[in-house]
This record gives C-alpha cells, structure tokens and sequence, in this order.
C-alpha cells in the first residue's frame, strides 16, 4: 500500500485570476503631488531661466563701470540697486547665475558620471574595488578646500579650474553611494536571472543594475549640484575660484562684503540668488528622495 | 530502450568555506524527460541547480550538456551555450527586471544570442505568450502590473524564448498560491510536452515533485541519497530517509511511518559516516563509522544505506 497515489493525475485542479493590477502613478505624478518640490522645481526653474535669458532681460554688459551712479538703492531704475563701481546688480546677478549655475551643472554631469562608471566597475569586481576604494578614502580625507586652493595655485585661477577641483572632490561622495547600491543590487535575483539568459556583463550594467540604482544616483546628483554651486562661490569669495574678469555669485559677494553696512543690497542680493538655488537644490532632493525611496513607493 | 542523455552530471561538490553545501552528487537526465531533486531547505538542491548551470562555479565534478564539459569552457563559450540551457527562479517577484515591459523581458534572451530579425523576436514573443496563456496586451505592461502566477508565467515564456534543450526550475510554484501552483504546473507539463524539453526540476514539496518528474533524487545534507524512477521511489523507497519524506505528505496514510524528527544538521559539521545517521531511527554502529555507498536496488533504483547490505545478508 503506498504513501501517496502511484501514479499522478493528469491534470491538476486550480486556476488564477486574469486581472491585471493597475498601474502606480508615474515618479514624475508623485512628485507633483508633493508641495516641496513643486515649489523647489519652480524656484529652479525661474532661476535657470533667468540665468539663460540674462541677454535678453538685463542687456548690456554687466561689469560696465559708471562711477557717477555709485550705491544706488535699489529702485524702479536699478532693480536691485548698483555697486561701489556704480555697476548694476540685477544685472550682476541674472549674468552672475550663467556662471555659477553652468559650473554647478558642469560638475554634476562630470564628477556623477564618474562616479557611476567607477561606482558599477567597483560595486562588481572586488580586486579594482579595494583599491578604488582606498583611493577614495585619501580624497575623502583630503580637504577639498585645500585641493582647489592648490589647483588654483598650479592651473592658475579659472573657470576650468573651478570646475576640475570641485568635479574632483565630489566625485569621492558619489562614488560611495553608487558603489554601495551596486552592491546591493547585484545580489538582486534579476542579476542572476539576466546572467542565467546568458546577458553580457555590459549589458547587465546598462540595462538592469543602472536602471535599478538611478533613484539613488538622482537624489545625489541634485545634492552635488547644491554642493558644486556652493563650492564655486566659496572658492571664487576666497580668491581662488574663477578670477575677477568673469563674473559669478560668489564673485559678486567678494567684493560687497567690503561695503555691507553702506549698501547691504549689494551682499543681499546675489546671497539670496546662492541661497534660493540651494535651498531649491536640497529641497528637491529631499522629496525625490521621498518619492523614489522604495519602502514609500512599494507598488505591488 | 536507450535515449540520448542530455544531461549528466558526475562528482559535483561545492565547498563555500567549510560549508560542504553539494558532495559529490551525479545523475543523468535523458532527453525529453524530467530529474527532480527533493529534500528539506539546505540540503542543497539549490545550490545543486546553480551548479548545474554555473551560475556558481563547482569545487569539482563534470557537468556534461549537450556532449560538452561546461565545467571546462571559458566565459564567453559559457554565456553562448545559455542560450541551451534556461532557467526558472522560485521568486517571480524578483527574477524579472522590473524596469523591462513583457516585450522586452521576453525578446532579451533572442536578442543578446542573436536570434532572428527583431520582428521574428517580436513574434515569438507574442506567440509564447499565448503559449503561457497570457493576453497579447501583456506585451507593453511591466512586470509590477502582473500577480504571482502570471509573472511566474511570463518567466516559463522568457526561459522558452531561446527554444533551450535544458530547463532547470528551482522551486517553480512554491512562492505561489496552491491553486495557482496546479494550473502553472499544468502549463510546464503541456510546454514540456509541446517542446520535447528536458528539465531538471528542484522542489521541496513531494506531491509537486510526483506530478512533475520521471525519476527523483532525494537529497539529504548536499548529497543524493536515493534515486530512482518515480514510481519506484514512491511505492517502494528505501532509504530512511525517503520513507520519513513521504510520511510526512499530508493526506492518506500519513502517519503510518516515522516522520521526521529535530533539524537538519548544519553543513558546517556534517556527521561522520552516514550524514542522516543522527536522526534516523535505524541507525546502528556502524552508521557512525563508515559512509555506505550508493548501491543498485533494482528497476533503477539506488539508495545509500547499510541497512540495505543487513537485508540483502538476510
């Protein structure tokens, strides 16, 4: 007498709902849903709008010097007054934002960009890992401060300058993060499913751990973006950042700072033009961070 | 009688430290047929089925498919040769790209082996997902848009795509419903059928294991301790150890035997001699000091067991 039947049925009893689950709002719906970053997507994009039409909507050169029409308040003439060189600061600020804001975007797309490919190179193979991430470790422990101000001394002060010592010093953060999602996401069975179908290791970087692991890397891109921006007034108040002839925010204050109780407007308002980027930079971060993190987004 | 082997499998041991995880385990599947492996979790069917594939690289032991030894070929030789040789996971929630439609999860496996123009992609996958019984409006959905079933489903679609000779299942249907395991069991059989393909199947459940497969190797402790036709292992199993399995599926006559007490030992420190000496309830001297050998029984049957030398002295 057997344990269970001998021979098995011919077919088994049983069936499964033809239903489709509907589909989850879109990140893009999610986050217009969200207060804080509908508020900080419209700050950025007044800012950058501005930046990009400064020709247009403050003509004229924005460094030109009339002494005559020095600390003006500001007023229906001068918007938000001029300078101790008698130069316009609506103008100063929306030309100003081309550069600091270039610069910030600049260095986003560089050290970010650098940092996925060695992030997805290191997060993979453990031999490159150990020793890109000791190399890591040394820049993370190097003041980048230090780093720019000695890139400044042997490249000379300039736009590129600023923009290889920040990319540079950035690119150690990133590269963490990325490698560690990396890490986490090559355990994910759909590696091993893509790779059991026999999927070059290229492919699987592009087409299954990148897609798996870009929510992360765009909450940092926007955090680098703030940092890039902050980084490039920061270096350019020091004196060591694009030089005199360009004008950026962080130029714009180097100089007012010497005539702050005179004329506050002159610190007021590319600080509140830096402040505002930041701030939006940092919020949308925030709520993407929010929207994309997968414990609030479970869509099953 | 004799049929094409289309996979043999001689030796295969993987160590992960001093886990012993797979010892020494060899089996053949003829072509068209079914191998299903059984025992508790961490006896090592898992590891077993990535082994077979390698997906993990064994410790030793020769993996012949298809005439060749995977175990020798370089990487590159390797993923060509997956395009022979599929794969379906236990979890339909994680083995499928979440970021990939239907369209692109099925046409994947034909595309990164060069098969076909993309439109002869496009219609095999819309002709396997009929096959899987799935609207053709599936195509453009994701993954996340489907229930356990379908995707696992669209997985048995994905694993056909590149017509393999191989499909090795890892626990299929336990991640799913009971009602949804019959009707994606039904499926696997009708395709196998349909296909001629040849499966190794690995399942914990013995009921899932009966339907599925024409011979079984029953695992214990990283080795096959018996293994023969399914019939014979069900109506007359020899080993301990199977006997204890079958008593403990539900239904009729259950109860009748010993079931199985305590755990399943850690492969960390597997025990000297017969490794399912300490929860056996025959277990004798000898049992401790000496590994029985796998021995013919008859009709295919095999087993590892001093007892079975006690009863044929008798």
């Amino acid at each position: 007498m057997s344990v269970t039947q001998a021979t098995s049925p011919d077919r088994l009893t049983g069936g499964d709902e033809e239903v489709f689950v509907t589909t989850n709002k879109s990140v893009w719906q999610r986050l217009m849903a969200n207060p804080t970053a509908v508020v900080s997507i419209a700050a950025l994009v007044v800012l950058s709008l501005s930046a990009i039409l400064a020709p247009l909507l403050a003509p004229g050169n924005p460094l030109k010097v009339t002494p005559a029409d020095r600390f003006i308040p500001p007023g229906l003439e001068h918007f938000f007054g001029t300078d101790n060189l008698g130069r316009d600061m609506f103008k100063m600020v929306l030309h100003g934002g081309r550069t600091s804001l270039l610069v910030g975007l600049i260095v986003t797309v560089i050290s970010m960009g650098i940092a996925v490919v060695l992030g997805a190179i290191s997060g993979f193979y453990r031999q490159v890992d150990v020793v890109l991430m000791r190399l890591v470790d040394g820049l993370m422990a190097f003041p980048g401060i230090v780093l720019a101000t000695a890139a400044a001394g042997i490249m000379g002060p300039s736009m590129t300058t600023v923009i290889t010592s920040l990319s540079i010093v950035l690119i150690a953060p990133s590269l963490r993060i990325v490698r560690g999602q990396v890490l986490v996401v090559r355990e994910l069975q759909m590696i091993e499913a893509a790779r059991s179908v026999g999927v070059p290791t290229l492919r699987l970087f592009t087409r299954y751990i990148l897609p798996a692991v870009s929510s992360p890397i765009l909450v940092q891109a926007s955090f680098i973006f703030s940092a890039a921006v902050l980084g490039e007034a920061g270096l350019s108040f020091i004196g060591v950042g694009i030089g005199p002839k360009e004008l950026s925010w962080g130029n714009a204050l180097t100089e007012a700072r010497n005539y702050i109780s005179q004329a506050p407007w002159i610190v007021l308002f590319p600080g509140l033009a830096l402040m505002l980027t930041i701030l939006a930079l940092n919020l949308l971060g925030d709520s993407l961070r929010d929207v994309l993190d997968p414990r609030l987004a479970r869509r099953r | 009688m004799t049929t094409e082997t289309m996979l043999s499998v001689s030796g295969l041991s993987k160590s992960f430290k001093s886990v012993k995880a797979v010892r020494d385990v060899s089996f053949a599947i003829p072509r068209g047929k079914t191998f299903g492996l059984v025992g508790e979790s961490g006896s090592g069917k898992s590891t077993t089925a990535r082994l077979v594939l390698r997906l993990v690289e064994p410790s030793a032991g020769k993996i012949a498919f298809r005439g060749r030894d995977l175990s020798t070929l370089s990487s590159s030789e390797l993923r060509r040769e997956r395009r022979h040789m599929q794969m379906i996971f236990q979890d339909p929630f994680g083995s499928l790209n979440p970021r990939m439609s239907v369209r692109d999860t099925l046409v994947e496996p034909q595309f990164v082996h060069g098969i076909g123009t993309a439109a002869e992609q496009l219609k095999t996958a819309e002709r396997l997902l009929a096959e899987v019984s799935l609207p053709r409006a599936a195509l453009d959905r994701y993954p996340h848009e489907f229930s356990g079933g379908q995707r696992q489903r669209i997985a048995i679609a994905r694993a056909l795509s590149t017509n393999p000779d191989l499909i090795v299942a890892d626990e299929p249907v336990s991640a799913l419903d009971v009602s949804v395991q019959a009707q994606v069991l039904n499926l696997m059989r009708d395709l196998q059928d349909r296909h001629g393909t040849t499966m190794l199947f690995i399942s914990h459940d013995l009921r899932v294991v009966q339907f599925m497969c024409d011979e079984i190797g029953v695992m214990y402790l990283g080795e096959i301790v018996e293994q023969g036709p399914r019939d014979r292992i069900y109506n007359a199993p020899s080993h301990p150890y199977t006997k204890a399995l079958l008593a403990s599926v539900p239904g009729k006559g259950s109860g009748q035997r010993a079931r199985l007490s305590g755990e399943i030992p850690s492969a960390h420190a597997v025990p000297s001699g017969c490794a399912f000496r300490t929860r056996c309830p025959h277990a004798f001297e000898r049992c401790s000091s000496e590994k029985p050998a796998m021995r013919e029984i008859g009709n295919g049957q095999r087993a590892a067991c001093h007892l079975l030398d006690k009863a044929m002295a008798a």
